[in-house]
């Protein structure tokens, strides 16, 4: 069947910002959608409310909009584009459910947009529970005992027919939000009761539990004919009961047998056939009980999905790319399998290799978070590695994970002193669960046992068995003296370097050393789709330690890019973003480029994106044997460490020591930046001020050096992103606190300990920077709000509003002095704070930030790209580049917070970043561009209402100015009783409403009752903090916009004010830069 | 122990052993399938073939009685990368390295199997010997050059059934194992009694002719067709089987006679190779084959792609067949012959396993298919 000709233009929707259970494996298949369907000849239009995406590089798309992805603003987008066709298939529930917004808003038929890839009866059935339940009756597939209830009282009789433990889903909520499992019934009232608040519809699945049923996934293909092709079959190493977003998963399926394995694939072909979905791929989730193989088909997503990503390259096969394809119309059997080139796309790829897929988790961001896994996803990112055995890959995927320290051991763990604590650990899935079945193997227990404890298929259980009996069998000899063959063994069973070291206690350097004499190093193999059938012109690698090399290295000049690895909270898409550019710049510039990384979520690990892909561990192991077998044909290889966050910086020192050729900015001067005192030394000479600071390596110094600058102050370990471990403290006491919990942190770096500048305005600069000294600023952009604030949950303007100009020529000046001190050949980040008019210095960092994207979406300048041609020698002039950047309009990035997910966690900002993903505003003013950013954060903001406000003695001053302006919007003033007393004396009518604590009915009554707004609420000091606490979660649980800092309140009395005086409007990247030009002409 | 994979190319891998204690020898040859190694152990058409499995953890889920497609092992020799000590699985009655010993199959297990498919992939498939204990890889690489070439060698002999027997089908619907069996498309409208060549048949290839409704007598490979046409079966079916299509003229004139005789005839694998030849066609050696579960097989007529399972080193060349014979399904792979029917007469093969065991049940419909010549017959 021909491609349609029906279709000329087509709408794609992106996933919007990164949210747990939503990340950038959207924009990795968004970005193969949208090449695929350029290169059919079709005119793309884009949105996405996501800057930090390589789908909205102005580029890729025709058009491109950054915009709030709700159906008031996508409809406005159609009205303007025009487009024939909408695919929802490629951004997550995100766009599946706008579809069928705008579908039922009649918005398609109006516009006449065709849906392509999955039709609105599709997305229903695989999305509604009992729909989905109902169709698999009919076509005789079993699912779980349950019952779809939209009450606590149907929900009380049903629970009578499943029984407990009792599952409890939420309809329509992104990765299983709200719902959990239930032992009691107490539990399952409160579980019932939350899932029933969430869901859009008011409606939750209570279902039978298989709660230590194996589980496994099929990625699965369907073209317009019928054809239906298996991807890859994925198994969950955690039994049934935690989300397989927090699983440890492992790919291909290993414990079933052909014929589990056929039935499943023959239900599978049924399901996608009965849900409906006409092309494309769909992820189909089983379970199977041990005992006696039972099979129930547990749900599908009619779209790509994060296991589509992870099934993209576990098995080489591009799942997004070749889906977008077939909504076009074509058939499997007329597109051709890149990998190998002379095979159709209509097979189903084999591998030769293992797969394991890890989560990482972020529980040490939200200490109160309960870290429980269950059947709510809570992982922020993954890491993927892939082995020539079960064993190899799953300790390459825990090197990968970069955990740092002792966390990051599965070694040498300290024997559990409490067996209680490790049964729990064992028994209750958690984010250590993995460790603590190491230690028990270490003491001796039984797979059996292990089994019963875990759940988990004695098949994995014997096999993490045989890693330690190889652990304890290398523990009995030295190093310097261990055999080839143990050597060889123990390489092949996965082993790092680090492992050995820690196993016979010696320093990874000697292990290096003797595997060197040895002559051991790794080989690679290619991940070819066909297990080696047919040729693969696709060097898309992986290391072991085989026989044989496939690596097959070019005598090319090659540069070698590392990535950022698995997602965490501060190191996310953005640094993607950078590295993808780099790349991109640099394949331009006619150099061979090699990627290594071991997110599978990611564009950098897409075989498209660079000549010669390494599925790797960030380790300094890893990364050196791969330049070693790079440099092995002659080629001059040099190495990129700028783009990819920490994770490449903090190897850049020992690869610079290890011989290999850095470009760009040096590893020295990235380390005089991170040295404060060598930093303090510099600003000092360049007579740049900077908060007074000093640093600690124990409790006593620490409070020396706070006593000498004044408190309050902030506090962090050194080499640190995103603010881990930082604190604002105001006393000795919470000082000493802090020291005796910051221990672990980062051992052999000292805290540093800053003056904290209240109140402050704090801006961030991204700039670029030659080798000739030439610096052009990207831009100045300024927080909302106010200092103490992580700069990553900060939201922040482009360009900046209230900054006197004369500030904002010094901190140019001050950006360029800096760079061109330390040299800076790239880009660098600095962050400023202005208080009682002196700007100051508070961190420079010569490297990639958070802000690049945004700041590129801005300016429309790729900043990336132009830092990796500098980085080769060419000059800002060469480039064009001499004034510092504009932008065209007024551009607001706000971040996004995974807080639904944690109950109990407190949604206050502090120094240490807690925010997963970033949404970006653009419009005329900032006020409007405020508002959209909000929006697409996912806080409408009210044109109208009841606005309770509660804050401070030192902020009630600064409140009176927010609260007129509400009343001006004819908004009613409800605050608590000192707030109110204020406002009144103050003119400004207020009525009183009672605290949590202090009678009824309170203001957690009146927001239940769905009489409040909008909630202005500045934290109280720590006395009243819980009040204060279970306001803002209500708030958030029930999707009232709450501010919470003052610069915020008056940015959204600005935003409100814009909403009604301006409307929106939307408006495409392409026109944005088109005006600057015109502007600049 | 060690073992050492010679090659007749002068190349040698040294592993472990994985199974019996000893020497064997067979044409070497790589199968990309992820699941189904007892299928493929047990199947006759690997007779004289050292089976590498190019999935790397083998073995997981052990072995089971019910899995076996013929009385035993069949393979000469097995090789994995990893097999696993223990089996894991309800099904499961033993582990796999239990069974090869137990079986006397002389297997190796670590070694670079990738890099051993790669060199049958490029230089085709070849003559080896795995060995086990202290053995000198050079001698091992002499016996290699010298035992007999595939090509040549009549196999079927040696795997037949040596009487003619009726398979009666247990059907047992407590048996959990009934849940993994393929509901038919439909079912024989009356008796219909097929009769079965057995050139080294797989056993499930009997279990989906009862599944369908049809009574099976299977027949020594060497039975005149006369003998065959004189029981008056509804339908004849060719199996799949082992060795050199092009040597064995004896069942290709058994074939010529069930073609001509019009009654409804059907063939798998060799039995698709029997009855090309039967059609006047040729039968020619591929360079390493096709073996596994994931290739992909268009239905001329439909358009439509089966993902089939494959086991076979030879095919028929497209040009050496008449007018009267129609090429009706392709390897999307490499083009080659997948299927042929005959123009005028109820005769159809297939070069792929529509009955599966391991594979995917894609092509479960050409039973169907068999059943409606048979029953238009009637």
């Amino acid at each position: 069947m021909p491609k349609r000709t029906d279709i000329h233009r087509v709408l794609v929707i992106g996933s919007g910002p990164i949210v747990i259970g939503q990340a950038c494996e959207f924009d990795y298949s968004g970005t193969q959608a949208v090449k695929a369907l350029k290169a059919e000849g079709l005119e793309v239009v884009l949105v996405n409310s996501n800057p930090a995406t390589i789908m909205t590089d102005p580029e890729l798309a025709d058009r491109t909009y950054v915009e709030p992805l709700t159906p008031e603003m996508v409809e406005a987008i159609i009205a303007r584009e025009r487009p024939d066709a909408l695919l929802p298939t490629v951004g997550g529930q995100t766009a599946l459910n706008l579809a069928v917004a705008l579908a039922e808003r009649g918005v398609l038929e109006r516009y006449g947009v065709t849906l392509i890839g999955a039709q609105i009866p599709a997305i229903k059935v695989a999305e509604d529970r009992q729909l989905f339940r109902d169709a698999m009756t009919e076509i005789g597939v079993e699912t779980p005992r349950s019952g779809v209830v939209g009450s606590m009282a149907q929900a009380l009789e049903v629970v009578t027919h499943v029984g407990f433990p009792a599952i409890i889903r939420p309809s329509f909520t992104l990765g299983g939000v709200g719902g959990g499992i239930a032992y009691n019934i107490e539990e399952f009232r409160e579980i019932v009761s939350r899932g029933l608040d969430l869901s859009p519809v008011h409606e939750v699945l209570v279902e039978e539990s298989v709660i230590g049923w194996k589980e496994f996934e099929l990625e699965v293909m369907r073209d317009g004919a019928d054809n239906f092709v298996v991807i890859c079959s994925i198994e969950n190493i955690d039994a049934m009961g935690v989300h397989t977003g927090d699983s440890i998963t492992v790919a291909p399926a290993l414990t079933l047998t052909d014929k589990e394995y056929q039935r499943m694939r023959d239900v599978a072909r049924r399901i996608i056939r009965r849900v409906g979905v006409e092309t494309g791929g769909s992820n189909i989730q089983f379970a199977v009980n041990p005992e006696n193989g039972r099979m129930v088909a547990i749900e599908m997503n009619p779209r790509v999905s994060r296991s589509s990503a992870l099934a993209s390259k576990a098995t080489g096969f591009p799942i997004a790319k070749i889906a977008a394809k077939l909504a076009l119309g074509y058939r499997l059997d007329e597109i051709p399998n890149d990998i190998t080139k002379v095979t159709p796309a209509s097979f189903e790829p084999t591998i030769d290799y293992i797969v394991v897929k890890f989560p990482r988790w972020a529980f040490e961001k939200f200490p109160l978070a309960d870290a429980t896994l269950t059947t709510q996803m809570k992982s922020v990112g993954e890491a993927m590695a892939i082995g020539r055995t079960f064993k190899q890959a799953f300790l390459k995927g825990i090197r990968s994970l970069e955990l740092g320290g002792a966390r990051g051991q599965i070694f040498g763990q300290s024997p559990d002193e409490d067996p209680a604590e490790l049964h729990r650990q064992l028994v209750v899935p958690n984010e250590r669960r993995m460790w603590a079945i190491f230690r028990a193997l270490e003491r001796g227990d039984s797979i059996e046992t292990l089994h019963e404890l875990t759940h988990i298929d004695p098949w994995f259980l014997a096999q993490f068995k045989d890693i330690v009996h190889l652990a304890q069998t290398a523990a009995l000899g030295e190093v310097r003296e261990m055999s080839a063959d143990l050597m060889r063994t123990l390489k092949q069973a996965g082993f790092g370097d680090g492992d050995i070291a820690t196993i016979c206690q010696t320093t990874p350097e000697a292990v290096r050393a003797r595997r060197e004499e040895l002559g051991l190093s790794p080989t690679y193999k290619r991940i070819d789709t066909c297990a080696a059938e047919f040729e693969s012109h696709t060097p898309y690698l992986y290391g072991t330690y085989e026989q044989e090399c496939e690596a097959d290295p070019t005598s090319r000049r090659k540069v070698v890019i590392l990535g950022s690895g698995p997602n965490r909270i501060g190191q996310g898409i953005e640094f993607d973003y950078c590295c993808v550019h780099a790349a991109f710049a640099l394949r331009d510039e006619g150099l061979e480029t090699v990627m290594v990384n071991c997110n599978p979520e990611t564009v950098s690990t897409d075989y498209d994106t660079v000549d010669r892909l390494y599925f790797e561990p960030l380790t300094l192991e890893d990364v050196l044997a791969i330049i070693a077998r790079e440099q092995q044909e002659g080629g001059e290889v040099s190495c990129v460490v700028q783009f990819g966050g920490q994770t490449p910086l903090k190897l850049a020192l020992r690869l610079q020591a290890a011989g290999v050729d850095i470009i760009g900015t040096s590893p020295d001067s990235i380390d005089l930046a991170e040295d404060r005192e060598r930093f303090s030394q510099l600003l000092w000479d360049l007579g740049i001020p900077q908060p007074a600071n000093g640093m600690a390596v124990s409790r006593e110094q620490a409070r020396l050096v706070a006593e000498s600058i004044g408190y309050p102050v902030v506090v962090r370990p050194s080499y640190v992103l995103g603010g881990r471990a930082m604190a604002i403290v105001y006393d000795p006491a919470s000082l000493d606190r802090y020291m005796a919990s910051a221990v672990d942190v980062s051992p052999e770096r000292p805290i540093l300990v800053d003056r904290f500048l209240e109140d402050a305005f704090e801006l961030d600069v991204d700039a670029v920077c030659d080798r000739e000294g030439h610096v052009v600023i990207g831009g100045i952009m300024e927080h909302i709000e106010e200092a103490g604030i992580h700069s990553g949950d900060s939201s922040c303007v482009v360009p900046p509003y209230l900054v006197a100009e004369r500030h904002l020529e010094t901190i140019r000046d001050y950006t360029r002095r800096i760079a061109r001190a330390l040299n800076v050949v790239g880009l660098m980040n600095a962050q400023f704070a202005i208080k009682d008019d002196v700007v100051y210095v508070i961190e420079v960092n010569p490297r990639a930030s958070r802000t690049v994207p945004y700041l590129s979406k801005a300016t429309g300048v790729p900043l990336a790209k132009v830092a990796a041609r500098l980085m080769l020698g060419q000059t800002l002039p060469e480039l064009g580049f001499t004034a510092d950047l504009e932008v065209a309009g007024v551009f607001v990035k706000t971040p996004v917070f995974p807080f639904v997910r944690f109950p109990g966690v407190d949604t206050i900002l502090g120094p240490e970043m807690k925010s997963t993903g970033e949404v970006m505003g653009g419009a005329p003013s900032f006020g409007t561009a405020f508002a959209k950013a909000q929006m697409g954060a996912g806080h409408e903001l009210p044109r109208t209402g009841t606005a309770f406000i509660s804050v401070n003695n030192d902020d009630k001053p600064n409140v009176l100015g927010i609260a007129r302006g509400l009343v001006e919007l004819g908004f009613t003033i409800v605050a608590t009783r000192g707030t109110a007393a204020y406002l009144r004396a103050h003119g400004i009518p207020a009525e009183v409403t009672y605290k949590i604590n202090e009678g009824r009915p309170h203001v957690g009554d009146r927001i239940l009752n769905g009489e409040i707004s909008l909630i202005i609420n500045t934290p109280l000091g720590r006395e009243s903090f819980f009040d204060d606490r279970s306001v803002r979660r209500l708030a958030m649980m029930h999707g009232i916009a709450c501010v919470t800092t003052l610069t915020g309140g008056s940015a959204t009395v600005a935003a409100v004010k814009a909403l009604g005086e301006e409307g929106l409007d939307v408006r495409a990247l392409q026109d944005y830069y088109a005006t600057a030009a015109v502007d600049q002409a | 122990m060690k073992a050492i994979l010679a090659l007749e190319n002068g190349q040698w891998f040294e592993g472990t052993a994985a199974g019996a204690a000893g020497e064997t020898s067979g044409e070497v040859v790589f199968n990309t399938g992820l699941t189904g190694y007892q299928e493929i152990l047990t199947d006759p058409s690997y007779a004289r073939q050292i089976v590498v499995m190019t999935a790397p953890e083998i073995g997981n889920y052990g072995v089971a009685a019910d899995d076996e497609e013929s009385r035993g092992v069949q393979v000469a020799g097995f090789v994995v990368r990893e097999s696993s000590p223990l089996a894991s699985n309800w099904r499961a009655d033993g582990t796999l390295a239990d069974y090869l010993a137990t079986n006397g199959v002389v297997a190796i297990a670590n070694i670079d199997t990738r890099a051993l498919t790669r060199v049958l992939r490029s230089s085709g498939v070849m003559r080896g010997v795995i060995a086990t204990g202290a053995v000198d890889p050079g001698e091992l690489v002499e016996k290699a050059r010298a035992i007999p070439l595939m090509e040549g060698s009549d196999l079927v002999r040696e795997v037949t059934c040596e009487t003619a027997f009726d398979w009666t089908p247990v059907v047992d619907p407590a048996d959990p194992d009934a849940a993994y069996v393929v509901a038919p498309e439909r079912r024989a409208s009356r008796p219909l009694r097929v009769a079965a060549y057995d050139l080294g048949m797989k056993w499930n290839i009997l279990r989906r002719f009862a599944a369908y409704g049809c009574d099976v007598r299977v027949y020594p490979a060497t039975t005149p067709a006369g003998e065959v046409l004189a029981g008056r079966p509804d339908g004849i079916f060719f199996s799949n089987g082992p060795g050199d299509p092009a040597v064995l003229d004896y069942v290709v004139e058994n074939a010529r006679q069930a073609v001509n005789a019009g009654v409804p005839v059907f063939g798998i694998c060799l039995g698709h190779q029997i009855l090309a030849q039967a059609m006047g066609g040729r039968t020619y050696k591929l360079k390493f084959g096709h073996r596994g579960s994931n290739h992909p097989v268009k239905h001329l007529p439909t358009g439509q792609v089966e993902i089939t399972s494959q086991n076979h080193g030879f095919a028929v060349d497209p040009d050496s067949l008449g007018s009267d014979v129609e090429v009706t399904h392709v390897n999307l792979y490499d083009g080659t012959v997948e299927g042929l029917r005959h123009r005028r007469q109820p005769v159809f093969c297939v070069q792929y396993h529509p009955e599966a065991a391991p594979g995917p049940h894609d092509a479960d419909y050409l039973f169907r298919l068999f059943l409606d010549e048979m029953e238009r017959r009637a």
